[in-house]
């Protein structure tokens, strides 16, 4: 018998191999991977609740939770391209230049 | 045991071997790969609860068009230096500990009967199809969001065509 809460125990390891993900990788495109895993999470429990509750709202919430996942992706791209042009690295630790 | 519960372990196992193998793996192409059945199992949890819209929506955008971009970037970068560097950040142990202690406060609260009650018959509860429901309340209750949704796009569009535009040299 599937219940509520079998969903949130997926929902939590899902969220956090997202940031683990996050914390111990080098390379920025697979923390944006992360970061992708980790938004896919929070729309599982978005569902999960929404059909709990019987209520639509929270899918038109996952709606705009994946609008803003398509726009980060987008963007953060955009940056990685950039970064990888100048500075010829895509690993976060190598990239200090605003250290101070 | 029915076929519910069976269907959703199996999504449920997929998902989390496929999560962690994408976030292990040193080539940042099979990361990727491996997170395209991830998110197909995802939509198919979406659909085991009901939201058969956002299943669709989730096979087209994330798994779809967002994974294709992520491989043409990492395409376009040549990456081939990452052999016999390591892939870990310094702070892993760290990081670690952070994400064990995170996992286990997670699940024992999810584990908790704070929301009991019937879930697996709810199936057909709403009444109405999915996509009728979620496209009435998107076009009703929250239509200023939803055209806010479309400017957030549009920003990012021009956001990411200057990002990685290439500077003209004089």
């Amino acid at each position: 018998m599937i219940t509520l809460s079998h969903y949130l125990v997926l929902s939590a390891i899902l969220f956090v191999i997202g940031v683990t993900g996050v914390l111990m990788r080098r390379n920025v495109i697979i923390i944006l991977l992360s970061i992708e895993l980790m938004l896919t999470a929070v729309n599982l429990n978005f569902i999960a609740f929404s059909h709990y509750m019987k209520n639509p709202v929270g899918q038109v919430f996952v709606f705009f939770v994946m609008t803003v996942a398509a726009a980060e992706a987008t963007l953060g791209l955009a940056i990685v391209v950039a970064l990888f042009r100048n500075l010829e690295t895509v690993n976060v630790d190598e990239i200090n230049q605003m250290k101070g | 045991m029915g076929l519910y519960d069976i269907m959703f372990f199996y999504l449920a196992s997929v998902v989390v071997i496929t999560a962690l193998l994408a976030v292990s793996r040193a080539n940042p192409v099979y990361a990727v790969v491996f997170l395209i059945p991830c998110f197909f199992h995802v939509a198919g949890l979406f659909v085991l609860l009901g939201a058969e819209f956002l299943a669709v929506i989730q096979i087209l955008v994330p798994a779809g068009a967002l994974m294709i971009l992520y491989l043409f970037v990492v395409f376009l970068l040549n990456l081939s230096e990452i052999k016999g560097r390591r892939i870990t950040h310094r702070q892993s142990l760290l990081a670690g500990i952070v994400a064990v202690l995170l996992v286990f406060l997670l699940v024992v609260l999810s584990m908790q009967s704070l929301f009991p009650g019937p879930f697996q018959e709810l199936v057909e509860g709403i009444g109405i199809d999915n996509t009728a429901a979620v496209g009435g309340s998107l076009y009703t209750k929250f239509l200023f969001p939803f055209e806010l949704a479309s400017l957030v796009l549009l920003v990012v569009m021009f956001g990411a065509m200057v990002l990685a535009r290439r500077e003209e040299k004089e």
